[in-house]
């Protein structure tokens, strides 16, 4: 099936005010009527039911930590984009538009991306009225700093702390509507359900992570904005909670997932130090604003401390393969570009995977004051972790799994392929492309939460009669039976592993054969082993206690067996992907140079899969994209 | 940096199967500990252990294991997040302990944060106490440019100092009175030292402060406590400005 994005016609710059404009509304009065549940309380989540909340909606909010303010955007740290062009470089929002095409390696929707760049404005002028403290001038205006993938600087930023501040932000706006009364919030409850009733989404059904209790949920629209699912690698930057497992409620509901194989590897993360370990600490992209990437030019020289290294004898990578961007390349490349060197056995630290971001250069240039004043609290971190003095030595980086571009298929009004089932945020696949370029997340789930959901979703509810709350439908019930099934399954089987040995095994075969770089050959091995591996999850995984009580293990399980089956749908993507794109590459589809080849005669769509039960093949299907206002060229930063 | 020692830990933890449980500590042994596992991550290996043996797993809180949630919430040997300043229990590594070592391993423990399981509390009376006031009534679009109010940079500065409060309740737990006046104190004092947060500053102060009541937290004696405990380094002056702030608000 060829799948429609529902995208508006017409220039571009008008499309998202004319398609505004041709949205059905639902009067004020009416708007008590509908119900709507949000799931997940991040800043697309967080924003989203604060915003409809105001509008007027009855909103009820879910998420699995025990308050909404400590969901996973938080950890984000460097800034976000935005085309207010206040420094006079040269940005627009055109450019911002052309940058996050490119960026992605032209594998979004363009129409989506300009809607995206349009509000990025709104988004600041929204967060300082709610006091966020961004960075100021000494004049008392708005500061910035660069970001990789563009040539100016768009990026806002609270310290080192971006994503936590605009969290705060959104989790304030959530508050007060929660004061209010138009938003109920249910916190530490995990979704472990879609329930749909004559094809269109109409709730929820939940575990209450503190009595075991499954509870259902029942609204006139449902959205989801539950993040992503890169910790399928086990060790990845996510917190340690994040999973796919709401997102594959959905997905075997009907929803259809698109492109699972765009991964993003952050370049700058803190090397693996042992077998032990639980998760991976990035250090933000904005470092590379001051920070200079080396590795020893001589094989030799790998295990000499950095600073007896001479300058002649470093390898400044990123400023000799990419001049014009240098250490601000793409995530993708720079990513990419360090896996090289240290498979050229010129990396450093524990088994040679690692470089150096070296701060020397800069700290020469302003002074150490002036780079603790920038990132005092990465410093921090990275000693916390290392017990090494990020500046006295360069710091020592790896890449780690960040972020998933892919996620459920949604139209331009964010609505999935169920009628009433909305995706926000990193849950859906729709403006990063194959790659996404740094501090764009931060503005991708506010722009969806604050400035996309309030309208579209009034376009939906106008079109169909309030419903009421009642989960009195046998699909409820049914819903509520098969998954209390799963987790007796679960807590049956009482075999001899734990869940998280399941959990890097299935991690360390995902990092290794579908990860930065993939063949034919390593896909293949990784669809032969995983469901062998999800077989014995299922006859010898050990889960401890009982469903009926606060219950971490069986929470891990339920999130393992979910990673366990997705797992297989994003190496069959990413083999039938016969291309490089963004943070998608395939060793057989590579330039001289090492660089993505993308193939754009075959491959030029969106990839949307849909679930045909466990033992059979899921169905492809296909939306063409359309470049109609960026040309398609090979994305090129030298 | 690679030093392959490993320690041995003995662990007092606190067990309680739920609130109205009334709950004992439990002695155990983990071994096979280097510098560089994280303190969850000696918790980690324990409980693989625990569940291995068919025993019931240590709850605790955690997610971000970065620093930044606020989840993890341990008295380590009678310190909020074990004592190293500026530090979650999250980001607290092995390489503070030494081989042989007995911690003590307790919830945070205040008349607002029951106790939900082993060592996870119940922290939502500090959303309520935001819900009362922690925030400024902007609807979302229609507000002013991002640079039509100017900012100057030590205000700025000094509401980011506030904002950076995790929520994680170090304060409230290590407060001989159970006080969430740093908590408190620091969100009204974001607010207050903006022009953002200027026009609802007087109801703010007081709703904020009786929800601090009515949630049953304690008042401020200034030992200092919560600003030792805090991981982000919360400042004390905060308070005094929550005071001030209160004061003005009277009249």
């Amino acid at each position: 099936m060829i799948l429609d994005g529902k995208c508006p016609t017409g220039p571009i710059q008008q499309s998202w005010d004319k398609h505004r404009f041709d949205l059905k509304l639902v009067n004020p009065a009416n708007k008590r009527k509908y119900n709507v549940i949000v799931v997940g309380t991040g800043l697309a989540g967080g924003a989203a039911a604060a915003s409809l909340g105001e509008l007027g909606y009855n909103v009820q909010a879910f998420c699995y930590q025990d308050s909404p303010r400590r969901a996973h955007s938080i950890a984000a740290q460097g800034g976000i984009n935005a085309a207010k062009a206040y420094p006079n470089d040269g940005d627009s929002i055109y450019r911002l538009f052309y940058d996050t095409i490119k960026g992605g390696d032209f594998r979004a929707r363009e129409a989506d991306v300009w809607r995206l760049a349009q509000v990025s404005n709104n988004i600041i002028d929204q967060c300082v009225a709610q006091g966020v403290p961004f960075a100021r001038d000494y004049a008392g205006y708005l500061d910035n700093r660069s970001f990789g993938g563009a040539q100016v600087s768009r990026t806002f930023y609270a310290r080192g702390q971006t994503g936590q501040q605009l969290l705060l932000g959104a989790y304030s706006a959530l508050s007060r509507q929660i004061k209010l009364g138009t938003v109920k919030m249910y916190a530490r409850r995990e979704m472990l359900d879609l329930v749909v009733v004559d094809g269109v989404a109409r709730g929820i059904t939940v575990r209450n992570l503190v009595t075991g209790e499954l509870e259902s949920y029942a609204a006139d629209a449902v959205c989801l904005a539950t993040g992503g699912y890169v910790n399928v690698f086990y060790l990845s930057t996510n917190a340690m909670g994040c999973s796919v497992t709401a997102k594959w409620a959905a997905h075997k509901k009907g929803a259809y997932f698109a492109n699972p194989c765009y991964t993003q590897i952050h370049p700058t993360c803190i090397p693996q130090a042992g077998d032990y370990q639980s998760k991976l600490t990035l250090m933000s992209e904005s470092l590379r604003n001051d920070g200079r990437c080396w590795v020893p030019k001589k094989k030799e020289d790998c295990g000499k401390h950095p600073n007896d290294v001479a300058e002649e004898d470093r390898d400044y990578y990123l400023e000799r393969k990419y001049p014009s961007f240098g250490n601000l390349a793409p995530r993708d490349i720079a990513s990419r570009a360090a896996k090289e060197q240290c498979d050229d056995a010129r990396g450093v630290g524990p088994g040679g995977r690692g470089v150096y971001l070296d701060f020397a250069t800069s700290i020469k240039r302003v002074g150490a004051d002036t780079i603790k004043e920038r990132y005092g609290n990465l410093f921090e971190m990275y000693e916390k972790i290392t017990d090494e003095d990020g500046y006295k030595r360069p710091m020592r980086m790896y890449p780690a799994p960040h972020y998933s571009m892919g996620g459920l298929w949604v139209d331009y009004n964010l609505m999935s392929n169920i009628p009433g089932l909305f995706v926000l945020g990193e849950a859906n696949f729709s403006v990063h492309g194959a790659n996404r370029l740094g501090a764009s997340a931060l503005m991708q789930g506010l722009a969806d939460g604050y400035f996309v959901i309030p309208y579209t979703i009034g376009g939906y509810l106008a079109g169909v009669k309030p419903v009421g709350t009642s989960t009195d439908a046998a699909e409820f019930k049914q819903s509520k039976e098969e998954v209390n099934g799963n987790v007796s399954k679960l807590l049956g089987i009482n075999g001899k592993k734990t869940v998280s040995e399941f959990m890097r095994e299935l991690g360390g075969l995902m990092w290794e054969n579908c990860g930065m770089a993939r063949s034919n050959e390593s896909l293949n091995i990784n669809l032969k082993k995983i469901p062998a591996l999800r077989e014995e999850f299922w006859q010898n995984v050990k889960v401890t206690g009982t469903g009926a009580e606060f219950n971490q293990d069986l929470e891990n399980a339920g999130r393992t067996a979910d990673f366990l089956e997705f797992a297989e749908l994003m190496c069959r993507d990413a083999l039938h992907r016969e291309e490089s794109c963004g943070g998608h590459f395939r060793t057989e589809h590579q330039y001289d140079d090492g660089e993505a080849m993308r193939d754009d005669s075959n491959f030029c769509y969106a990839g949307a899969w849909e679930f045909k039960g466990m033992n059979n093949e899921p169905e492809l299907h296909k939306e063409p994209l359309k470049f109609e206002n960026v040309h398609l060229a090979v994305r090129s930063y030298k | 940096m690679s030093d392959h020692k490993t320690m041995t830990i003995n662990l007092v933890v606190w067990r309680q199967k739920n609130a109205n449980d009334t709950g004992k500590f439990e002695n155990y042994t983990v071994k096979g500990i280097t510098e560089h596992h994280s303190f969850l991550e000696m918790l980690d290996v324990l409980n693989e252990d625990l569940i291995k043996a068919g025993k019931q797993p240590v709850a605790f809180d955690h997610d971000c294991r970065e620093g930044i949630c606020g989840m993890c919430s341990q008295v380590i040997n009678g310190m909020p997040h074990g004592g190293q300043e500026r530090t979650t229990v999250c980001q607290l590594h092995m390489r503070k302990f030494h081989d042989g070592d007995t911690i003590y391993i307790e919830p945070w423990r205040a008349r607002a944060f029951p106790i939900v399981k082993d060592l996870v509390v119940d922290r939502e009376a500090l959303d309520k106490i935001i819900q009362a006031g922690g925030y400024t009534s902007c609807h979302t679009g229609g507000v002013p440019d991002g640079n039509a109010i100017l900012i100057p940079k030590p205000a700025a500065d000094e509401a980011m100092d506030a904002a950076e409060c995790i929520g994680c309740g170090a304060c409230v737990a290590g407060c001989p009175n159970g006080a969430a006046m740093l908590f408190t104190g620091a969100k009204v004092s974001q607010f207050a030292v903006l022009p953002q947060g200027k026009a609802e500053a007087k109801t703010r102060v007081t709703n904020m402060v009786q929800a601090m009541k009515d949630c049953g937290f304690g008042n401020c004696t200034n030992h200092y406590e919560c600003m030792a405990a805090c991981p982000k380094g919360i400042n004390v002056k905060f308070i005094a400005r929550m005071n001030r702030e209160y004061l003005k608000a009277q009249f």
